[in-house]
């Protein structure tokens, strides 16, 4: 499984180098080539505009993981940041910390963000945005958990009593413990926002035209896909493949830092 | 105790709820009045709608009237059609209650069976081929399964209709969509969760008291294997819940979560904010109910 993994995400790096090689243009419109299966010109078909699929697709991988990426570090800062004040401190702050996170996981899977979406308007930034606003939560749920457990052990209870200070006891004591859960994480939630940003350029809520996204391209795909089924086909099963690849490489990275949710 | 500190939390969540989806409209960058209505609205328009709104009075009063109005299930209307959301929204409920269920119902039936045979076939050809398919199937959004059920049953096959919702057989395919990510994800716990009880002295106990491998099966392993679903369930018919959203809009199905979409793509923030709400409202109630029936099931926790 792990060389499958590893198998699937060296191809899309691949693809993308090869990709700007090839100089291959996502944007260059063809009306000669409208909706047109694979060929030997355009391996992946072409879309409603003439356009080179591949080079959407390739262009497309970019800017989700660009978004991802973003996403996850923004989230985990923030979140990590919360639950280890919460965990730390507890008593009065950790219950409004948490009751804010309650708030936050009261609504279901991505409807927040696409009423966060839908109210800051389309476009990149504002995609962005709407992810962090709701992702981070999930990052302060485990922190805090972890903190607190962590909190009571004897290294960090011996460093306290020789006088180390509230910053060096997290950073140093603290969260190095935690690092590993926490990259495993971080590794599944790079999928999960990848399909969140999918979910909402597909919604017409995120990347805008002409800039390739594979939500967006999957929105137009379902549109032509009675004339071109090789265009909804093709997209799927690229995003389909990119997100296994991450998930199987977060449960390699599971098993390998034997990362056990409640024991800390 | 369980029940006071359980229906405290509910309440706290359902006003955090309200009140994050009151602030909504207020995160609209600039007027919400002008990008709801248009720079080619008149000033007179804008500020008739502002009343409306209410959006000239402090804020705090704003929340007031909000909450005051939704506790005599008033929602306000629509800005372009002038209609009443609760009777849109009572209108639309129903298709995706329907559609939720239809699709927990396909999690159940396909998921639990699949998770106890691949269990009980652990580590042989079936069991690998069963992990392999669901993995597979939950790597898979709505929004490319669904094109993908209606490209083969009611575009290549013409089993099925390919969307909308005139014919019986139209909730099908969106239901399939939605269900076969919840039992794939059902599968696997199912597995794992009886892969582990398989393994308890009292498993051990009833074989050698001579039982049946059926009866030590359905009767003592999965009674205690199947509690944690419970759990999963409840968080699962959040994603239902949340994955309507898209699944409707491919299949043209007229739920609450296709008049969501709709509603942003006409800037009709007060629609918007009423879907958020309901949405949300049902799935805290859903997870109370949750919490409460594992309770009941699991002897051990009520003791406690």
């Amino acid at each position: 499984m792990k060389w499958f993994s590893y198998s699937i995400l060296g191809f899309w790096v691949l693809a993308v180098i090869i990709g700007y090689l090839f100089r291959l243009d996502p944007n260059l419109i063809d009306l000669n080539m409208v909706l047109q299966g694979p060929s030997v010109q355009h391996w992946f078909g072409a879309d409603d505009l003439g356009r080179d699929i591949l080079a959407r697709v390739l262009s497309g991988v970019k800017m989700s993981v660009l978004v991802a990426l973003t996403v996850t570090v923004i989230t985990m800062v923030v979140g990590v940041s919360v639950g280890m004040l919460a965990g730390f401190y507890g008593g009065k702050i950790d219950s409004v910390l948490m009751q804010i996170t309650d708030i936050f996981l009261a609504f279901p899977g991505i409807l927040l963000a696409i009423a966060f979406a839908a109210v800051l308007g389309p476009g990149l930034g504002n995609l962005i945005l709407a992810l962090c606003l709701t992702g981070w939560v999930s990052y302060a749920r485990l922190t805090r958990g972890q903190t607190m457990s962590l909190r009571n052990r004897q290294h960090v209870q011996a460093a306290e009593s020789l006088g180390a200070g509230v910053p060096r006891l997290l950073f140093r004591h603290i969260l190095p413990l935690m690092a590993s859960i926490l990259v495993v994480e971080a590794a599944y939630s790079l999928a999960s926002v990848m399909i969140a940003e999918a979910s909402l350029s597909f919604l017409g809520l995120g990347i805008q035209a002409p800039n390739a996204s594979w939500g967006a391209m999957l929105r137009d795909a379902v549109r032509f896909m009675l004339v071109a089924p090789h265009y909804v086909l093709i997209v799927g099963l690229c995003l389909m493949s990119l997100i296994l690849a991450i998930n199987l490489g977060g449960d390699y990275l599971r098993d390998r830092l034997d990362v056990r949710r409640d024991i800390p | 105790m369980f029940l006071i500190k359980r229906l405290t939390s509910f309440f706290t969540v359902i006003f955090g709820v309200l009140l994050l989806t009151f602030l909504l409209i207020h995160l609209v960058p600039g007027d919400p009045v002008e990008v709801m209505l248009g720079e080619s609205a008149s000033s007179a328009d804008r500020d008739a709608l502002r009343t409306e709104l209410g959006l000239n009075q402090p804020l705090l009063q704003q929340f007031g009237t909000y909450l005051n109005k939704l506790a005599h299930g008033d929602f306000g209307r629509s800005i372009h059609t002038k209609a009443s959301i609760a009777e849109l929204i009572n209108t639309r409920y129903p298709a995706t209650l329907k559609l939720a269920l239809l699709a927990l119902m396909i999690g159940l039936f396909v998921g639990i069976p699949l998770g106890i045979y691949s269990a009980l076939k652990a580590g042989r050809w079936q069991d690998i081929l069963v992990t392999v398919v669901s993995v597979r199937l939950s790597a898979m959004p709505a929004f490319w399964l669904g094109p993908v059920l209606m490209l083969i049953f009611a575009v290549w096959l013409g089993w099925l209709p390919v969307s909308g919702m005139e014919s019986g057989a139209s909730i099908i395919l969106p239901a399939a969509t939605l269900g076969f990510g919840l039992s794939a994800i059902l599968t696997r716990m199912t597995r794992t969760s009886l892969l582990e009880v398989l393994n308890d002295d009292y498993i051990r106990t009833a074989r050698a008291k001579g039982l049946s491998e059926r009866v030590v099966i359905l009767r003592h392993a999965l009674r205690a294997a199947l509690l944690p679903i419970i759990t999963i369930v409840g968080l699962q018919m959040g994603s239902l819940l949340a994955g309507a959203v898209i699944t409707e809009t491919i299949f043209s199905w007229d739920g609450i979560g296709r008049l969501l979409v709709e509603s942003i793509e006409k800037r009709d923030y007060p629609v918007t904010q009423a879907c958020v709400l309901i949405v949300a409202l049902s799935y805290v109630v859903v997870n109370l109910f949750t919490d409460l029936l594992y309770k009941l099931a699991d002897p051990r926790v009520r003791v406690a």
